[in-house]
């Protein structure tokens, strides 16, 4: 009955082995299909190696969409979101954690709530308080619904609430200001919480879609996933010019990833796990 | 130290400000909005007759059954997935253990948008898929241009996509476990598989609800990924509920209409959740 024990780790790395060539392989294929004609991905046997391509691919993709200024759109909007979002909402959590006022438990309740109610309730009458501003098309349209982000001031807070309030106590028998404590005592020692809630709310907003496909509607302003499914959506598919849009978007943040692996999974998963 | 009760209000502010403007308004008026129509800024309130609307909209109900369709084959097989590698990576033989966990989480880095397009070309008829099926002597598979394949084609991108993500989930779970527990299974001769259903699965139940609870609210929202890898077809096969909202109302501009679909959405998020709380919750 018993197996060897060499046996089981051969199965136990032949599974994971698999597992782990099924994970890469899409990446692979798409950085394949950046450097190659269009054909060569529907060619027979399929080319699985790099081509010469690469520079004509993207070169027809900045053609189509500019690609310099879809970055900076992405980009822009993902970091200054990620800036403000997480300053209102470390505010926010600190309040919750550390200080008892009137209302703070029902108002805390309400932005947990909320977390619940899918984003689609509140895209309509979004889309036309933007239309009412004059904003739509606009960096703000973007940024501003989700800079109170729930599920933020939520992780702020559970992190918060560790931090001990001897400290702050001390610091105002001291005679140092409100705002002093918490941008100079609390939040210097929130570096690693800060970091994956930020890892957090960068990612949200650099691969969110549905929402910036209803407010942006000119090219110039395009973030990369409406950039690109602009480009997958035309009648006449160069895929060479796809698969380089597609690496293009996505090298970024894998090196990203894979240099800030702990805090990025941590953030990713809300902290709910170390 | 209580003389400023004033401090507290200013740290929340700004993020009460935003949050009732962006947030709460819309919530509030995409309610009031599902018992209206008209287009544009022209509305008319015509109290439940958009509800009543619904009852008898084919489109809708396909809609809804491609949405519970995808739910309810997708996350079991995730679920499953994860928990199945989470304890392969828990084993105590393997090296390597970050290597795989990193790329096993991989997918889930990259956007729903990116990821769509590349299994969206990967599954056509003369893509590489079916000619790795093809050269192993299988018969190429229609993915995109039928009805059951394309809704397995989602189920399989979104698994791919999902799969890492979750079994983290479970890896940190595990540790949770006693070893003991496994010990003294083995020395009763219970098998691997067997400590799996009898130890692992019930052991994590909480987080594997957590994750379930998730996924669900997830695939009720369903949008990015039949609007790029399938576009709902073919002929509406994987419509789902998120893409009827779009398209009622930012193609028909039916406002209306659209915010009942919204809260549909909400009511059966809040029903399956509770539920699934329901179903597990008893022993905790």
């Amino acid at each position: 009955m018993r197996q060897s024990k060499i046996g089981k780790k051969i199965g136990l790395y032949s599974v994971l082995a698999l597992g782990a060539l099924v994970s890469l392989f899409p990446f692979y294929w798409a950085a394949i299909g950046a450097t190659n004609e269009s054909g060569k991905m529907f060619s027979k046997p399929p080319v699985l190696t790099p081509g010469e391509k690469l520079a004509e691919n993207v070169q027809n993709l900045n053609a189509s969409i500019d690609i310099g200024k879809v970055m900076f759109n992405s980009l822009f909007i993902a970091i200054v979101y990620t800036v403000l979002s997480l300053l209102i909402c470390s505010m926010a959590a600190y309040a919750f954690a550390k200080f008892r006022f009137k209302g703070r438990n029902i108002i805390f309740g309400i932005f947990l709530l909320s977390m619940m109610v899918p984003y689609h309730a509140t895209i309509i009458p979004l889309f036309k308080m933007m239309a009412g501003f004059g904003w739509l098309n606009t960096y703000q349209a973007v940024i501003l619904p989700n800079l109170a982000y729930p599920f933020a001031i939520f992780l702020m807070r559970q992190n918060m609430l560790a931090f001990p309030t001897s400290l702050i106590e001390a610091a105002r028998i001291d005679g140092s200001g409100e705002w002093k404590i918490f941008f100079k005592i609390v939040l210097p020692s929130m570096k690693p919480a800060l970091a994956a809630t930020a890892i957090f709310l960068f990612l949200y907003q650099w691969n969110s879609f549905l929402w910036p496909l209803i407010a942006l509607s000119s090219n110039d302003m395009y973030t990369f996933p409406v950039a690109l499914s602009s480009l997958f959506g035309l009648s006449r598919i160069d895929y060479g010019q796809v698969m380089a849009g597609v690496t293009i978007a996505t090298i970024p943040i894998i090196i990203f990833f894979l240099a800030l692996q702990r805090q990025f999974i941590s953030g990713m998963l809300g902290s709910a796990v170390k | 130290m209580k003389s400023k009760t004033y401090i507290p209000y200013l740290f929340i502010a700004p993020a009460v400000i935003l949050f009732s403007i962006f947030m709460l308004y819309p919530i509030i008026s995409s309610l009031i909005l599902s018992f209206q129509t008209g287009q544009g800024a022209n509305l008319t309130f015509v109290g439940l007759d958009n509800y009543k609307r619904l009852l008898s909209d084919e489109i809708f109900h396909t809609a809804l059954k491609n949405t519970f369709i995808l739910l309810i084959i997708q996350v079991p097989i995730m679920v499953l997935l994860a928990l199945v590698l989470a304890s392969l990576l828990n084993s105590a033989l393997l090296r390597m253990k970050g290597f795989f966990r990193v790329t096993f989480f991989l997918p889930a880095v990259t956007s729903l948008v990116a990821y769509s397009i590349i299994f969206s070309i990967m599954l056509m008829n003369d893509g590489v898929v079916n000619q790795l099926l093809t050269s192993l002597g299988f018969k190429a598979i229609p993915w995109l241009n039928d009805p059951f394949w394309a809704k397995a084609s989602l189920i399989i991108a979104m698994t791919w996509r999902w799969v890492g993500y979750n079994m983290v989930i479970y890896l940190a779970g595990l540790q949770n476990i006693p070893e003991e527990l496994y010990e003294a299974a083995s020395m009763d001769g219970a098998s691997r598989v067997r400590q799996f259903f009898a130890i692992t699965i019930p052991q994590l139940k909480p987080v594997i609800l957590f994750t379930v609870v998730l996924s669900t609210i997830g695939t009720l929202q369903l949008f990015d990924e039949p609007f790029v890898l399938t576009k709902g077809g073919p002929s509406d096969a994987t419509l789902t509920i998120g893409m009827y909202l779009y398209q009622t109302g930012f193609r028909f501009f039916d406002f209306g209409y659209a915010s009942t679909i919204a809260y549909v959405i909400v009511v059966l998020i809040a029903i399956m959740t509770f539920i699934q709380f329901k179903i597990t919750g008893d022993q905790e």
